[in-house]
Order: C-alpha cells, then sequence, then structure tokens
C-alpha cells in the first residue's frame, strides 16, 4: 500500500475507534434530551465520574478489572437516580431552560468534587490490554481500540432495539412527545426521567471507562462531554442513530484534521475542526441529518 | 345500581389561589355513559383531570371533598397509579404520539398491561374496531388524518382495558361524518365491554343522544343533573344548549334581558 493512503487509512481507523466513543457518549446524551428534553451540559463529567470509579476499584481496592467495570456501571446507576431525585425532580413543570442551567451547575459542582476527592494530576489504568497492535489489512489497530470499537458498536444495537420494542423504551418515546399524554397512559414519568438519567450515567461511564484506559484520567476529560455537541447536532438532537453516525463522523473528521492540517497549522486543528464543523452544520441543516422535524399536518 | 365513580363535593383550586370547582359532585353508574354539559370554562375538563390525577402535574389540587373509585379515594392519587385501576382519561385535540407510528401508540397505550398475551389480544380486538388503522399501522401518527387520529386515541385507551373511560371532546374538529362514527364506536366500547363513560362534549344533542344521565355544570358546580330523557324536555337546557326557543318568534330586548336573568339564577 502506498505510503500516503495507508497514512489515510490509519487515520481513519483510528477515527473510527475514537468516533465509537464520541456515539456512546452522544447516545447518554440524546437519551437524556429524548425523554426529558433535557440538554445535559454535564456529560462529560458523568463520563469523568465513570473513569474515576471504576480506576479507584481497579488500584485501590484491587478489585478484579471485570468486577470493577460492574460495580462502576452500579454506581453510575446510582448517581443517574440520585441527580434525578435531588435535583430534577423539585423542577417538574418549571421551564426547561431552568432544568438545562441546573444541569451547568451540576457539572460544575461534580467536576469540583471530583477534584477534592481524586486531585488534578493525570492517573492511569493499569496496563490490562496487550501493547502489541494488531495487524489488520496493513494497518495497525491497538487491542483496546478494538475492544472499545466492538464494545460501542453492541451497546449501540442494543439502545436501538430497546427504544423500537421494549416497553420502557416505548414509554421514554412517549414522555419525550409529551409528558401530559405520557401520565394519561399511565405512565411514571417521574421513573422514566430517573430511567434515562441512570442508563445515560451507564453509557457515559463506559465511554469514560474507554478513553481512561486509552489516555490516562484527567480533569480534561470532562471536556469530551462538549465534544458530544457536533455528533448529536449533526446526527440531530433526539435520533438515536443520528448520534450514532455523528459520533463516528466526527471521530473520523477530528482525527483527519488533525493528520492533514495540524502540520499545516501548527496544531490545534484537532480540537477545534469538529466545532467549525459544528457551526456550518447548524447553517445548513439545523435540525440534523436524522433529526425529527416537527410534523405540520395541513 | 352500583356506583364505579362518585365525586363528593369537590374544590379545585389551581396555582393556589385560583378556585375552578366549588363543590362539584357527580356520580357514575357502572356500564352506563354518563355526560357533563357546560359553557367553556364551566370547569368540564377540569372534572376529568381531577378524577384522572393528571391535575397534580398542572399545579392544581383537590382542597376539598373526596373522589372514589370502586369504594377506593383516588384524589390523593397519581396519575399512574389511577390507570392501573382502571380510569383512563382520553384528552380533548387527539393527543397522539406524532413522531411513533399508529402501532407503536397502540402499544404505548399499553403500558400498564404487563401480560404480553393479554397485550396481543387487545391489539387485536383493537384492530378489529378500526380497521382504518390497520392500513395505516406503519405510517407516523402525525400524518393520518384528524378522525383516524381520534381512532388512535380511542384505541389506545382500550389497549389499557379501561373500567371507566373519560372522554374529552371526542367530536371536536371532525367532520359531521366521522362525529357520527366515532359516536357509534362510543356506544360499542360500553355496550360490548361494559365500559362506563364519562363524556364531556360540546354538541350537547350529540351527547345527551348516546348518555344514560346528564350533568349541566356552571362556574365550577352542578346546577342541574337528571335522566337524558327529563333533561332533553327541560326549559333551560333546550334554551341555553340545544339552541331551541319557541321558534320564528322574534327576539325583543325583553327576552335578552330574561335570558341574563336566567343565567344569574343558574349560576
Amino acid at each position: 500500500m502506498p505510503e500516503n493512503i495507508a497514512f489515510l487509512a490509519q487515520l481513519v481507523l483510528t477515527g473510527i475507534v475514537l468516533g465509537s466513543v464520541y456515539s456512546l457518549v452522544a447516545l447518554g446524551f440524546v437519551l437524556i434530551y429524548k425523554s426529558t428534553s433535557i440538554l445535559n451540559f454535564a456529560q462529560g463529567e458523568l463520563l469523568m465520574f465513570g473513569a474515576y470509579v471504576c480506576l479507584t476499584f481497579i488500584v485501590g481496592f484491587q478489585v478484579p478489572y471485570i468486577w470493577a467495570f460492574l460495580l462502576t456501571l452500579a454506581f453510575s446507576f446510582i448517581l443517574g437516580v440520585m441527580v434525578e431525585r435531588v435535583m430534577l425532580r423539585p423542577m417538574i413543570g418549571k421551564p426547561i431552560i431552568s432544568i438545562i442551567m441546573l444541569t451547568i451547575a451540576l457539572s460544575v459542582v461534580l467536576r469540583s468534587l471530583m477534584q477534592i476527592f481524586w486531585g488534578t494530576e493525570t492517573k492511569v489504568f493499569p496496563p490490562t490490554f496487550s501493547d502489541v497492535p494488531i495487524r489488520f489489512l496493513g494497518l495497525f489497530i491497538a487491542e483496546i481500540h478494538l475492544f472499545s470499537l466492538i464494545f460501542a458498536v453492541a451497546c449501540v444495537i442494543l439502545f436501538v432495539r430497546f427504544f423500537k420494542f421494549s416497553s420502557a423504551g416505548l414509554a421514554m418515546r412517549v414522555t419525550a412527545f409529551d409528558q401530559q399524554i405520557a401520565q394519561t397512559l399511565g405512565i411514571n414519568i417521574k421513573r422514566i426521567f430517573a430511567l434515562s438519567w441512570a442508563i445515560s450515567a451507564i453509557v457515559s461511564s463506559i465511554g469514560g471507562i474507554i478513553l481512561g484506559n486509552i489516555n490516562g484520567i484527567n480533569n480534561s476529560l470532562a471536556a469530551m462531554g462538549l465534544k458530544v455537541f457536533p455528533c448529536i447536532i449533526l446526527g440531530g438532537l433526539d435520533s438515536v442513530v443520528g448520534a450514532i453516525v455523528g459520533g463516528f463522523f466526527i471521530g473520523v473528521l477530528e482525527n483527519l484534521a488533525g493528520g492533514y492540517l495540524d502540520p499545516v497549522f501548527g496544531g490545534g486543528v484537532k480540537d477545534v475542526a469538529p466545532f467549525v464543523f459544528l457551526v456550518i452544520m447548524l447553517m445548513i441543516k439545523p435540525y440534523g441529518l436524522f433529526g425529527k422535524v416537527h410534523i405540520e399536518r395541513l | 345500581m352500583a356506583l364505579i365513580l362518585s365525586v363528593n363535593n369537590i374544590q379545585v383550586v389551581y396555582k393556589d389561589v385560583i378556585l375552578v370547582l366549588k363543590g362539584m359532585s357527580l356520580d357514575v353508574e357502572e356500564g352506563k355513559i354518563i355526560t357533563i354539559l357546560g359553557n367553556n370554562g364551566a370547569g368540564k375538563t377540569t372534572t376529568l383531570k381531577a378524577i384522572s390525577g393528571i391535575l397534580k402535574s398542572e399545579d392544581g389540587e383537590v382542597t376539598d371533598g373526596s373522589i372514589e373509585f370502586c369504594g377506593e379515594r383516588i384524589d390523593k392519587k397519581y396519575s399512574e397509579e389511577i390507570v392501573r385501576m382502571g380510569i383512563f382519561q382520553v384528552m380533548e385535540g387527539r393527543r397522539v404520539v406524532e413522531d411513533m407510528t399508529v402501532h407503536e401508540n397502540l402499544l404505548a397505550g399499553a403500558h400498564t398491561q404487563r401480560d404480553r398475551k393479554k397485550r396481543e389480544e387487545d391489539l387485536e380486538k383493537v384492530y378489529d374496531y378500526f380497521p382504518r388503522l390497520v392500513e395505516r399501522r406503519k405510517v407516523m401518527a402525525g400524518y393520518i388524518s384528524g378522525g383516524e387520529q381520534q381512532m388512535l386515541v380511542l384505541g389506545r385507551a382500550l389497549m389499557s382495558r379501561p373500567k371507566l373511560l373519560l372522554l374529552d371532546e371526542p367530536s371536536m374538529g371532525l367532520s359531521p361524518l366521522m362525529v357520527a362514527e366515532i359516536f357509534r364506536i362510543i356506544q360499542r366500547i360500553n355496550s360490548e365491554h361494559g365500559v362506563s363513560i364519562l363524556l364531556v362534549e360540546q354538541n350537547a344533542r350529540l351527547a345527551l343522544s348516546v348518555a344514560f344521565h346528564g350533568y349541566v355544570m356552571e362556574n365550577g358546580r352542578i346546577v342541574l343533573d337528571d335522566t337524558v330523557e327529563k333533561l332533553m324536555q327541560n326549559k333551560d337546557v333546550k334554551e341555553f344548549y340545544l339552541g331551541l326557543s319557541e321558534v320564528g318568534k322574534a327576539k325583543s330586548y325583553r327576552d335578552v334581558k330574561h335570558y341574563k336573568r336566567r343565567k344569574r339564577w343558574l349560576t
């Protein structure tokens, strides 16, 4: 394979891996938005929380990896439910913008609490995956990358099915469309809110654990929460499929920008590219690729 | 006759200050269609919401009196418990979930039905009731016609196997032909499944034609109640709700004044 094509293919491949993590976090974000119409600005903190908790179990308590992972999911579930109980339940019936402001407050509080508990320096997971990359069609892929890709795709399939076929998934969609309709159907909307926050926290923490394993954990991990915005705007705010496609797309875009434009501009383009793209996207297609365009029947 | 629902002298207050229902009472007998007539703002919808528990999320509260369903007090219960007990409110304005398909809408109606087999049975039954929904099952509910949407919300209500249906203005915005069809179905639901129905309608003639007992509501309370036959003969009901007066007679100013006086008397 000629060198420049191999370079491109390698960038795309790592982009897809990165994108799979974005997809996961975007999925969590869309979940909350779909069922509660809340833009959750604390998504990055949920992710960081998952990473730190998992790390604490593994390093601090010497829990085996798989158990640490499951315990983290349980913790994230509790965190999600607690956020709903303490912060959102009193806000039912209040303007949505107030609740969105609350999530910003939540992100500040969570981030500060995590700084108090875990400090600010970068911590790394003990190496669990082998360092030797797997050769794949002349390209290299790290074991952790392959794992995260498979995992993300599995989660995604699970969620699409969940929304289409399960009773709880349908109830979430009804609640997202109109809370009053949901109430007349006998749906306990508080439980739906709690459930969507819990699932969102779980999905984000999976993303956090994966990223932590790749890059280590520090405070900047929370910035991932912002990276999610380009993904979901591209996909359409309320589309599960959109979040997934958007995640992969932004992952690849970011990597390509890093590979080709960073040398030209002297660095930094990699982090800015998704947001430049976000602005363009909002101008030409504000509903995103798969977003719900409000149905107007004439 | 066994009472399935009895509302005793309830008072409803919105946002702690706005008094909407001032001592409202009504009874629904099991297996019967009962109707509430009344002007805009009389408090008909609020009554339904008080019964179904939706009121709570609108910052409204039953501050006095009691609501009993099958002998159990429900005025402090939440809507999800009330639906589980068998009361299902069909709100006015054909509230379908527009971005879900017809089929998914129906499935969502069975939220309180955990039994998979019963759910399948009910689906079949609903599609049998509304053959038009069968062809539309894969279409987004936002795109089907108004009449079909009304059928869909009725079908969705049936999916929860209700004992008491609260119907709010099922005829609103539909063509006369469609209204006739919807009301035929409402009667069928009542007679075939023994579902008691509390019907709120602006179209008084229509409502009285299907109901067994009628209540007339004004300004947050019941001012008149009787069997439908007697109501139809009542002079005030005839004049205010059925639009009948001594035919062909020119209205004099005295009549208008008379009308006002009568209204005052009624409230």
